[in-house]
């Protein structure tokens, strides 16, 4: 989230779209209640079903399973028609004033300029700012003769009119103009004045050009798991910047995350390209370190008379102190830190592409600890026969579930079994009540806690089996060498017990320390050797700092460990408890808070005064912490969003940043019941991601398969382990699939009658809710039925068990087609039959 | 289960006055109560398991039954259910309502009222309606005496059980496990002044916003359910429609005490009590007026 859980009790519109925070967030969605009871703010929910969310909404609007982009970008086309759009903010803290390079085509056709058919490839070089005279040019060629990829311009070209045709606000309004009303009905199936009212509503906090009120988009897995899933959360962020609500008490892009500490993993690199703290990972073309940090540190690209911070130019100071961390004393400044005992990534290491490689047999083994790959999917069935190939799978789990007994998935016989050769390892982990550490929540929030019980029988620590592992790799290496020992044994492990390292002593290293005595030269502040440091503004990139992630340092201090904080005192009132636990940035709870001010520095609700610019100490200040460079004179004109090269947020994203283009376009999901009406030739994503393996089929419309499907987790269980609760099996006990009334008379079901549902890959049996929550929608003026299928059965559990349900998991159901920006399978849109089973 | 430190103000069965009654104490003895903002319930099912949890009740055996609804009914092994309900409302938009279901701690309590057993069933000056199941004789008089349906028979131990609102966390000061375990805030616990405030106010604001929208959200017959029929209740709801509780699962538009059992205990009751005393008076008359029923005289031996 850009902003926490607490501050939505300041907004006056929420919309939640992609998400269903009553059912999978109950515990934060506390504070939508009370945003709605002293407030009396609203509540818009969009969604397939009328879910319990909406149930306490204020307005509800049924979508079509995978048409956000098109309700989004109408949402757009009405502020901007209807002029409710924060005209000051978009001016001077968008890239809405920036001229956009001749030779950039908007995709009336479904493409953008630049895209070889052939190679299913964007040439993305007009997909840029044109550059002002005066700036640095960047070199277009390397030492090596070959080109450089294109890069943004030093000085942009700028209008602050905002009336250039090449102006971002008027490609912007240009672009979005296609979704209209009408359209909109079209694609999303939404009634013409049903989005009228949801419009009026939501953008009803900019009536009359008043800029006190605030909205926030609220969002979850509901845009994320789609084929585009990154552009649809991007067309609601660019609706936020539109309406001047990034920044704000009660405003920003609030995105729910599904699991107590997905947060900290995708912090700490739980994704491929990514290293902790969002650092990008070295590719084969990063020789040395040097390469590597020019490749990855952006330059300022901005208007001539403005200014940017530009933080990311910091980049080498966190790398080196990421690599210190990694590597200790042996890295160094002669031998470049160790920077090449990084692995090198050249090309995608994401979640299906690990299960298509194993189903190749490329990856042979797999260590599962503390997820249900098979379950997870998509695909499910494809990731069994996967596992059916390798030699070894090792299972941490406190369950015996669906991947470690992936052998005894349903259809495998006997015989079968003897045929399975992998090898399955089963460690018995720790449960969550039974290990201390810190959840890192959607807040951004470092909550530490503290074991309730002691490890059961044989369990161990995920810690102890990681670094057990570990030590006896790095023995093997020590006595047998091998192709590249030096990596793993230059490894930093100076932990009090190696075998078992404890969790406080991992926190204080992603913090850091100084390793040398230092003086900062801004601040003059000095630290011995040893000491944590207090922020990520004094590491350094001479190798006399270390920190395991930037992005938290400033957790375990010197003053002791502000995770573990649990102070109760909000004197703002505005729910920013500066000191309960500790949030990234810098404790910073709303960031890019600097966009709460007019370009004076002045709130622009005194109400909600978050921070401000103190003219006499010409400093800015406030109630959360400034997320700007202190002392920076708004007649300078820094950008509020300094994490941006442009210090503004982008309406436009240039160059590489998304794999789509530069503003979100409505495509269709890649099983999709109908041709994208805004252009039938383009009708999906075209630089989808998909795999070509047998198993990997996708269905055409009209081949049968015109049931529009969605997935989703209930509210009374925990994705797939929760079945082995007594207590929550009594509350949800078997597998169902939500189907609308219409549908259930035309099929002859009756609630509770068994039911098949069919995608091209697989079968789902489960038992029938009929149901009025989903109402068959007219899309492009075809009738269309949707249905919804819950994620948690599979076989094993304790229904399971006692053979009391069906053993499928729904992820048999859902195809690999994958996001290109974010990776993320399709699972919230594809095609399916229904029958009476 | 009793609870020695909280006052009685009523019993069933039970001759003579009130156990303890003027003895002093120092416990708060204002009318506490639920309140329970069907506005705001997200149906989330946190309340069952918590009362099941802090109650220590078997976690039952449940089948799908078309609804998110855990079971039909309440049981003698669970008190605390939500009822799941869909509802086209008038203006045409889909509601679903979710309404915590429960004993509702009658001030006229009709179980009390049916109930013949000495002390099996209590009424604390707090407004607590309680079970005491060792007093228990198992007749189920208390089920036909609820309106609510709430009082369920064990078969196995020939008791009846019930929500107890957590009457031993409320003598030390704790609010119901229910409550506790609410996530959105949407179940409250105080006293009745307090909670009638609080529904009160919320009922005022969804009728406000819908008059403000005109008629796009909000509602325009919000209101309170906190029925006189039974004397008020120490649970109480705030509603979408208080004209039409029926909706919410079967909530009684006016709920009274049946009139079998008012029958029974008070003009029955009444009339068998004078058919008792007026059957030793005229048999005590008889004696007086009569005298004793004289000895048959020995028939002479030789009749035989």
């Amino acid at each position: 989230m850009t902003n926490g859980w607490v501050d939505i009790k300041n907004t006056d519109m929420m919309m939640v779209i992609g998400g269903n925070p009553a059912e999978n967030h109950p515990c934060g969605f506390k504070w939508a209640m009370e945003a709605k009871k002293i407030r009396n703010a609203k509540l818009i929910v969009v969604d397939p079903r009328f879910t319990r969310t909406a149930a306490v909404s204020d307005l509800f609007i049924q979508i079509r399973a995978g048409s956000d982009i098109a309700f989004l970008g109408g949402l757009i086309n009405y502020a901007i028609q209807n002029k409710r759009i924060a005209k000051d903010y978009i001016t001077n803290y968008t890239n809405a004033s920036f001229i956009v390079k001749d030779g950039f085509k908007l995709p009336e056709d479904g493409l953008y300029s630049g895209f070889d058919p052939a190679t299913q490839i964007y040439d993305k070089s007009t997909w840029n700012y044109e550059e002002a005279g005066g700036g640095h040019t960047p070199p277009a060629f390397g030492k090596d003769g070959k080109p450089l990829p294109p890069s943004l311009p030093q000085l942009v070209n700028y209008d602050l009119t905002l009336q250039n045709p090449r102006c971002v606000f008027q490609l912007l309004s240009k672009h979005y103009s296609r979704y209209t009303p009408e359209m909109v009905e079209r694609i999303t199936g939404i009634k013409k004045e049903d989005f009228l009212k949801a419009a009026d509503m939501f953008t009803s906090i900019r009536k009359n050009g008043d800029m006190t009120k605030v909205a926030t988009v609220i969002y979850a897995v509901g845009l994320t798991q789609h084929s585009y899933g990154s552009q649809m959360i991007r067309t609601a962020a660019v609706l936020q910047l539109v309406l001047g609500n990034i920044g704000r008490a009660g405003g920003g892009m609030d995105a729910l995350r599904g699991h107590s500490n997905i947060q900290g993993a995708t912090d700490m690199a739980g994704i491929f390209d990514n290293l902790p703290g969002y650092l990008k990972v070295p590719i084969p073309a990063d020789d040395n370190l040097k390469t590597y940090l020019d490749r990855i540190t952006p330059t300022a690209s901005k208007p001539k008379e403005w200014d940017s911070f530009n933080y990311w130019s910091n980049t080498p100071k966190f790398a080196v102190s990421f690599l210190k961390a990694m590597y200790g004393d042996v890295a160094k400044k002669e031998n470049d830190f160790c920077f090449n005992y990084l692995p090198k990534v050249n090309r995608r290491y994401s979640f299906a592409d690990i299960w298509n490689d194993m189903y190749l047999g490329k990856v042979k083994g797999l260590f599962a600890i503390g997820m249900n790959g098979v379950m997870i999917g998509p695909d499910s069935k494809k990731n069994i026969e996967a596992l059916k190939r390798a030699d070894w799978l090792v299972v941490g789990e406190i369950y015996p579930d669906e991947t470690s007994e992936f052998w005894r998935s349903p259809g495998i016989t006997t015989d079968d079994m003897k045929n399975i050769k992998t090898t399955v390892y089963r460690l018995p982990c720790a449960g969550f009540a039974e290990k201390d550490g810190t959840f890192v929540n959607s807040a951004r929030w470092l909550v530490w806690k503290n074991a309730a019980l002691p490890l059961p029988g044989e369990c161990m620590y995920d810690q102890e089996i990681v670094a057990r592992i570990f030590l006896k790799v790095r023995d093997l290496y020590q006595k047998e060498g091998g192709k590249f020992p030096e990596g793993p044994l230059s490894i930093s492990w100076a932990y009090t017990n190696p075998y078992n390292p404890s969790l406080s002593e991992c926190a204080k290293e992603l913090n850091g320390k100084a390793l040398a005595d230092i003086e900062d030269e801004k601040t003059k502040q000095q630290f011995k050797a040893g000491q944590q440091l207090p922020g990520f503004a004094f590491l350094r990139d001479d190798g006399t700092t270390m920190s395991g992630n930037w992005l938290y340092c400033g957790s375990w201090t010197e003053a002791g460990p502000q995770m573990q904080r649990r102070g109760l005192e909000d004197p703002s009132g505005l729910g920013i408890f500066p000191n309960f636990a500790w949030s990234w940035p810098m404790n910073r709870r709303v960031m890019y808070n600097r966009a709460s001010c007019t370009p004076e520095g002045k709130p622009w609700d005194p109400s909600r005064r978050q921070v401000w610019w103190n003219e006499s100490t010409k400093k800015w200040v406030g109630n959360d912490v400034p997320d700007f460079k202190p002392d920076s004179d708004p007649k300078d004109h820094m950008g509020p969003f300094i994490m941006n090269a442009e210090g503004v947020g982008r309406l436009f994203t240039p160059l590489a940043l998304m794999a789509e283009g530069p503003f979100p376009e409505h495509y269709e999901p890649f099983e999709s019941p109908l041709a994208n009406p805004l252009h039938p030739q383009q009708s999906n994503n075209p630089v989808v991601k998909k795999f070509t393996t047998p198993m990997d089929k996708f269905a055409k419309s009209g081949e049968g398969y015109d049931i529009v499907c969605t997935t989703y987790r209930l509210t009374e269980h925990y994705h797939y382990w929760t079945k082995n609760n007594r207590a929550l099996v009594q509350e949800v006990p078997e597998p169902f699939v939500e189907i609308p009334v219409e549908l259930a008379e035309e099929k002859g079901i009756k609630g509770g009658d068994h039911v098949k549902v069919s995608s091209i890959r697989a079968e789902y049996m489960a038992k029938a809710m009929v149901t009025r929550r989903i109402k068959p929608m007219q899309i492009d003026g075809k009738l269309t039925y949707q249905i919804g299928v819950p994620i948690h059965w599979g076989y094993r559990g304790i229904s399971e068990d006692e053979g009391k349900t069906a053993k499928n998991p729904a992820n048999y159901l859902s195809p690999t087609t994958i996001d290109p920006n974010a990776h993320t399978p399709e699972f919230k849109a594809f095609l399916v039959k229904l029958e009476k089973a | 289960m009793s609870q020695a430190s909280l006052r009685i103000q009523k019993i069933s069965g039970h001759a003579g006055s009130v156990p303890g009654a003027g003895m002093a104490r120092d416990v708060e003895e204002k009318q506490v109560c639920k309140m329970v903002d069907t506005t705001t319930c997200i149906g989330c099912k946190a309340c069952e398991i918590a009362c099941q949890e802090w109650n220590d009740l078997p976690f039952a055996s449940t089948i799908f039954d078309n609804t998110h609804q855990t079971m039909p009914n309440t049981a003698w092994d669970f008190w605390n259910l939500i009822r799941f309900n869909e509802h086209i409302h008038e203006d045409g938009r889909l509601m679903w309502l979710m309404r915590k279901d429960q004993c509702m701690h009658c001030a006229e309590p009709g179980c009390l009222e049916a109930c013949p057993a000495d002390g099996a069933i209590v009424q604390y000056a707090n407004g607590i309606v309680d079970f005491q199941s060792e007093n228990c004789i198992g007749c189920g008089y208390c089920i036909s005496g609820c309106p609510f349906n709430i009082p369920k028979f064990h078969p196995a131990t020939h008791k009846v059980h019930k929500c107890t609102l957590c009457s031993d966390r409320v003598t030390q000061n704790l609010e119901p496990a229910c409550i506790k375990a609410c996530p959105t805030g949407c179940l409250h616990f105080g006293t009745k002044d307090d909670m009638l405030f609080q529904a009160s106010r919320r009922a005022k604001q969804l009728r406000d916003n819908y008059a403000e929208s005109k008629g796009l959200y909000g509602f325009a017959k919000a209101g309170v359910y906190d029925p006189p029929g039974v004397g008020g209740t120490s649970v109480i709801y705030v509603l979408h429609d208080a004209t039409d509780p029926e909706l919410y699962g079967g909530l009684p538009k006016n709920p009274r005490i049946p009139w079998t059992v008012k029958l029974w205990k008070y003009p029955l009751k009444w009339i068998g009590n004078v058919a008792i005393v007026g059957g030793l008076v005229a048999t005590f008359v008889h004696y007086v007026r009569y005298g004793p029923k004289p000895e048959p005289k020995d028939e002479p031996k030789g009749a035989q």
